[in-house]
């Protein structure tokens, strides 16, 4: 009778280490979908490479994750934006300090229809065309025929970077809303006169439509986004960093497995998934190595 | 006695689901006012229902204006009814007097299946090929527009207008017919001068349940019409409607915020748009099955 009394101890003993140990080990994820999908592949090798550990990824986009960073409802909370200033004071306000690592760099490519004559933009002019000030190509050196605008729908993180980064103002109210990244190089092939933006990964392969150069300012040096040294020397102006925020500097698995995506292998997969890695910005390396104290 | 209190339980069950319909109704009529309330304590009513302007999320000013939207939804709708009521009205006429029993036992399901198809299905048909038909016809950079969200609904609202119609027209009384042709009308004038206005209310009612579909239509018109929320200039220009503004902004829009008031207001503008339609429809419907008897 003893013995068997001390089996189910010894059993309920295991039984509760071991769903502690379980529940430590869970990573949860949330936030935007530009990362989703990046993510999922990078949590899926590093389960693969260390057995034991579990990551859950899901998207719901980046305000979505960084509230239930907020509410402690995940460990990391992946962003294609940084925090607003009202998220971090409410971060702040629930004894919560958002730290930020970089673990992409995604870039817009702009296209145009391969039979238009334009090739190159600054990120001026094409603030102009997206707002509906420039509203005929003559006016940025090609045909004289109207502009036709493509663009995502407001729910899209891509709407958000060009509101932010490249108009710093509002979308004109005539471009075309629409629903994902392939709508719209679909609609620029078939349009002579139009022009859309897309994610880097959507046109790399892409064909009849022409992916135009950007510079800064009208006096150069245009960059072309499928050049990775133009991307690196920061020739290619749009691009936007990919954020994951943790509460407080990285501990344990958390740190394991942002050390994991910041790895070469890490990195790789990044590549392949159609993104840059961080190293195109010794600006970001340094930034990292602060957060993660390496 | 067990039976009377049998009899009692089931007359007691269909009351209570009838009754539930009247509340669920209620409910969601409740929940659109008491949700949209708030959103007027922030915007006026005047900028609301006068506005063009419809940008919530401006990087400048946020605006709730709601006049494009609704312009955009009658367009679609109007578009739809003019192609779809002459079509559905002479399909319903050939059905229900020119086409033969068999034709008829064929085509009449064939229609029916024709309402059971996705919209989705129908909006990736106005991607693919009616836009490009559209480009290439009216000579334009891209058919995702007004005229594009009205083909598709149209295809949408026919059913219920060809279904309806018909048997509005199958109920006229037979004398009716007889008469006119005894009197030597052919049997095209028969159709138009004595059957069409004998029906007349029924078809009617059948076009305003059409419109009430065609209105509440979402995922069509979100896919087919190019979305820009601009006001429409014509046919051939971008319209983005009531429902796919709500359905393109509900899944972001901050809980609890000004914006997410505003789009429960522009959802309860549509209940009410849809709610008169059906009712007309269906005291009109009503008022036809007491005069034919």
């Amino acid at each position: 009778m003893k013995g068997y009394m001390r089996l189910m101890l010894v059993a309920a003993l295991t039984f509760f280490l071991c769903g502690e140990g379980h529940a430590r080990d869970m990573i949860q994820i949330k936030g935007s979908d530009t990362l989703i999908n990046l993510v999922q592949r990078l949590s899926e090798v590093y389960m693969g490479e260390n057995p034991g550990k579990y990551i859950s990824v899901t998207g719901g986009g980046s305000g979505t994750g960084i509230a239930a960073l907020l509410n402690g409802k995940c460990d990391i909370a992946d962003a294609s934006r940084l925090m607003k200033s009202k998220e971090v004071t409410m971060a702040l306000d629930a004894g919560i300090t958002p730290k930020r690592v970089v673990v992409a760099i995604d870039g817009l490519s702009i296209i145009v229809n391969e039979n238009n004559p334009v090739t190159q933009l600054t990120v001026g002019q094409i603030g102009k065309i997206f707002r509906g000030e420039i509203t005929n190509w003559k006016e940025v050196g090609g045909d004289n025929k109207p502009i036709t605008l493509y663009g995502r729908q407001s729910n899209s993180g891509t709407f958000d970077f060009m509101v932010e980064m490249v108009l710093k103002g509002d979308h004109s109210s005539r471009m075309r809303r629409m629903n994902g990244n392939a709508q719209i190089v679909e609609a620029v092939k078939s349009d002579g006169t139009g022009v859309g933006y897309v994610g880097v990964g959507y046109v790399k392969t892409a064909k009849g439509v022409t992916i135009l150069k950007v510079a800064s300012s009208t006096a150069g040096p245009y960059g072309s986004p499928l050049n990775i040294e133009d991307v690196k020397s920061g020739k290619y102006p749009v691009t936007r960093p990919l954020n994951q925020y943790v509460n407080g500097n990285p501990t344990g698995d958390v740190l394991d497995f942002i050390k994991f995506e910041l790895s070469s292998e890490g990195q790789r997969i990044v590549e392949e998934e159609g993104f840059f890695p961080v190293s195109v910005s010794q600006e970001y390396v340094n930034f990292n190595k602060e957060t993660i104290g390496h | 006695m067990v039976k009377r209190f049998k009899e009692k339980m089931i007359h007691g069950l269909f009351f209570f689901n009838g009754l539930l319909v009247v509340i669920v109704l209620v409910g969601i009529f409740a929940l659109l006012v008491f949700t949209s309330v708030p959103a007027f304590m922030e915007i006026s009513l005047k900028e609301f229902f006068t506005s063009t302007d419809w940008n919530p999320t401006s990087y400048v000013k946020s605006s709730y204006g709601i006049v494009s939207m609704l312009v955009s939804t009658f367009m679609v709708t109007v578009g739809a009814l003019i192609i779809a009521i002459p079509l559905g009205i002479g399909t319903a006429a050939y059905l229900s007097d020119i086409a033969s029993a068999r034709v008829r036992e064929i085509a009449k399901p064939v229609i029916e299946i024709l309402a059971g198809i996705p919209s989705v299905v129908i909006g990736f048909l106005g991607i693919v090929l009616v836009g490009p038909v559209i480009a290439k016809v009216f000579g334009i950079s891209n058919g995702l527009n007004a005229l594009n969200g009205a083909i598709l609904l149209a295809i949408m609202a026919l059913p219920t207008i060809i279904s309806i119609s018909e048997d509005a027209l199958g109920s006229v009384p037979k004398s009716f017919t007889e008469a006119s042709l005894a009197l030597g009308a052919s049997h095209w004038q028969t159709i138009i001068k004595v059957k069409i206005p004998a029906a007349i209310s029924g078809i009617f009612a059948a076009c305003m349940l059409g419109m009430g579909r065609a209105v509440g239509e979402t995922m069509t018109v979100l896919m087919a019409t190019g979305c820009a929320p601009a006001m429409p200039r014509g046919f051939l220009d971008s319209v983005r409607t009531m429902t796919s503004t709500i359905a393109i902004e509900l899944g972001e829009v901050p809980y609890y915020t000004t914006h997410y008031y505003a789009l429960f207001g522009v959802g309860l503008v549509l209940f009410i748009i849809t709610f008169t339609v059906n009712m007309v429809s269906d005291i009109v419907l009503h008022k036809y099955k007491v005069k034919v008897r």
